[in-house]
């Protein structure tokens, strides 16, 4: 995070993306043109309350939106000089848990409960590298442990009832990382598990992102995890980006209103606080989004009247700090006139 | 600070001064394991292994502790919605373990639950004004009129417009939902609430204004809480002490303050370095725990927590350390201290 410029170029770059949902007829955009960069070997943080549409933008890049419901209407995803969007089925599958891959939320869910835990993972490999049914056995096994299970050997015969919570995550990180993708999507991977585990498996990615050297995003509503984990965070709220900063100006100089309000909002350990602030309202669902202006404006304590007209732009407020409100556009264009 | 700390404490002395609302003595809840071909019972499941603690009028005790470790058993077995194995539950004074029948349903007036789940806790077939006044109609008798005005002004208290009262329980938010159960625990002026997890199924910024309602609502109404939940950080913020459980038992109960700026227990030491500070500057010292929290069908010997712990001593897998004071107001169960 020094001055110095990164000769990298940016490992993935959503460009104006904008994914609908077909509601009786009508789409409805849940993620309405939103820009961002990954870089190599970092963490990003997409952090939001439900219905922000942080996990749409997750299913878009990995091209798992539902077939028929929900679909990319415009925009561009460049992986590695790859356009994604553009891809068929069958080569987003040579991507698809190889390049990239993506762990989940639910780990009492995402494991197949009828195959065993060595199965599962031995599946990755079979899909995307040539080896023998004897080395795919010991890869696993190397894999288990790398993730910190215990008794591998043993674990690979298993099926994952048999598993505890944070247990099953390992696997499904195992599983993620098989084939050193590139780039980890991890939507929510903590927010099943009780703390003491969660900080087990937050360890473990960190750990692993630095030995396997890949980037993260990292998808979370828990403003915690974020400030534990990221470089970078991006702050949504109803399907476009409020804010977008490195994570330390995020919790020292938030500016969007929003983002000062779900800091104000979570009670936190070394302070005290009589009342916490609460934001009025509730997060717009898709059919009920404001069709002009901010989408935050009927929530916004510092509304003005041209909020409920047009929409702010993601713009430069300080040297990469990215904010989406008028607030901040009048003190831009003052700089202007100076 | 030290004004704060000075009102803090008069504070606290007042408190002390109280009296006591609810006793727990020695609880135990097990949960029996039936197998073999007559269903019989093979095990227990010791949910709650003899636990103690006690709640003063006007105060909120917080339980935290991870999945597992007894704190909704200990609610519902206060509220009746479990039998106790054994021990007490003194409710002003008096025995509730044992009642049944009409004594017991008198007593349910007095103690009320809010429940995690707003989704699936309120009648998906009920109007929420009917779901307001059921437990109205149930122990009061009331006319039509009176009725409907009490439950008009139970819905303003918490929030919702007058013309909830005519909707049904999925026109509503989460929120909102979490609201409509908070008027139903309300409608008999209870005098201890038990909130089992009020607020982990909601968002954050609407959690921030739930927990400020019941803020509110506490000071208004003279209400008492158990307030159980597994994050650490919203059970400090609403209360005033805090107990810790783990795998059935209680493992330190002190003041909100104290249990986050010394914990004693080795547990809780873990806990609290565990929860992420929303704040990059601050580096966590995090004590990060081996392995799973044992199965309760088969809780280790001696203290409960021995197999995880870094300070173990030979004794601890002998004998179970009993939760003792060790400093004014600060219960901990170790045999460090």
């Amino acid at each position: 995070m020094s001055g110095k410029l990164h000769k990298d170029a940016p490992l993935l770059e959503v460009k104006n993306l904008e994914t609908a949902f077909d509601i009786d007829g009508t789409y409805y955009n849940a993620v309405d043109n939103v820009s961002f960069t990954v870089k190599p070997r970092q963490i990003v943080g997409i952090v939001g309350e439900s219905g922000c549409g942080k996990s749409v933008m997750s299913l878009s890049i990995m091209k798992l939106l539902p077939k028929g419901i929900g679909e990319i209407r415009s925009g561009e995803i460049l992986f590695d000089g790859i356009h994604l969007e553009k891809l068929s089925d069958k080569e987003i599958n040579r991507v698809r848990g190889k390049d990239i891959s993506m762990i989940f939320q639910e780990p009492m869910t995402s494991l197949n409960p009828l195959f065993t835990i060595g199965f599962q993972l031995q599946e990755v490999l079979f899909n995307h590298q040539k080896i023998s049914k004897q080395d795919a056995k010991l890869k696993s096994i190397a894999l288990l442990k790398s993730v910190g299970i215990s008794r591998p050997e043993k674990i690979i015969d298993e099926y994952p009832h048999q598993l505890s919570g944070g247990m099953r995550q390992r696997v499904m990180i195992a599983i993620a990382i098989a084939c050193q993708p590139k780039l980890l999507i991890a939507d929510e991977p903590t927010t099943a598990l009780d703390v003491t585990v969660q900080a087990q498996i937050l360890e473990l990615l960190k750990e692993i992102q630095q030995v396997n050297d890949m980037s993260i995003i990292l998808i979370t509503h828990d403003l915690g995890v974020v400030a534990e984990m990221c470089d970078e965070v991006i702050v949504m709220y109803a399907g476009r980006i409020a804010e977008k900063t490195d994570v330390d100006t995020l919790f020292h100089n938030p500016k969007h209103p929003y983002t000062k309000l779900l800091m104000g909002a979570i009670p936190k350990m070394d302070e005290d606080v009589e009342e916490l602030s609460s934001i009025k309202g509730i997060v717009p669902s898709l059919k009920n989004m404001p069709t002009a202006g901010c989408r935050f404006a009927e929530r916004c304590p510092s509304v003005m009247p041209e909020c409920m007209v047009s929409t702010p732009k993601l713009a430069e407020n300080e040297q990469g700090h990215e904010v989406a409100c008028f607030l901040y556009e009048t003190s831009r264009a003052l700089e202007g006139v100076k | 600070m030290s004004t704060m700390d000075l009102k803090n404490e008069s504070f606290n002395l007042e408190k002390n001064e109280k009296e006591t609302l609810l006793e727990i003595k020695n609880l135990k809840t097990y949960y029996p394991v039936k197998g073999g071909f007559f269903q019989r019972t093979i095990g227990n499941v010791k949910a709650v292994d003899d636990i103690s603690f006690s709640i003063k009028k006007g105060e909120t005790l917080g339980l935290v502790g991870e999945s597992g470790c007894g704190k909704s058993t200990t609610g519902r077995t206060i509220i009746r919605l479990l039998k106790a194995t054994a021990g007490e539950i003194l409710f002003e004074g008096k025995d509730i373990s044992k009642l049944s029948g009409k004594s017991l349903q008198a007593i349910r007036q007095d103690i009320q639950m809010v429940f995690q789940d707003p989704y699936a806790s309120l009648n998906p077939i009920q109007m929420v004004g009917d779901i307001v006044a059921e437990p109205i109609k149930n122990f009061k008798s009331i006319g039509k009129k009176e009725l409907k005005t009490e439950v008009m002004d139970l819905l303003q208290k918490v929030g919702l417009p007058e013309d909830a009262y005519y909707k049904y329980a999925h026109e509503f938010s989460g929120g909102q939902r979490q609201r409509i159960g908070i008027a139903r625990a309300l409608a008999l002026r209870p005098k201890l609430i038990i909130a089992d997890e009020p607020v982990s199924a909601l968002d954050v910024s609407v959690q921030s204004q739930v927990l400020n309602l019941l803020k509110e609502l506490q000071k208004e109404f003279d209400l008492t809480f158990l307030f159980i939940a597994h994050d650490l950080s919203v059970v400090k913020h609403m209360s005033d002490r805090i107990g810790v459980m783990y795998l059935g038992s209680m493992v330190e109960i002190s003041g909100r303050k104290s249990l986050y700026d010394e914990p004693l227990h080795p547990y809780t030491k873990a806990l609290v370095s565990a929860i992420p500070m929303p704040d990059p500057r601050r580096k966590a010292n995090r004590i990060v725990l081996k392995g799973d929290v044992p199965s309760p069908l088969n809780p280790p010997t001696g203290c409960p927590f021995h197999p995880r712990c870094a300070v173990a001593m030979d004794e601890c897998s002998k004998t179970k350390p009993i939760l003792k004071e060790v400093k004014p107001g600060h219960q901990v169960a170790c045999h460090l201290y």
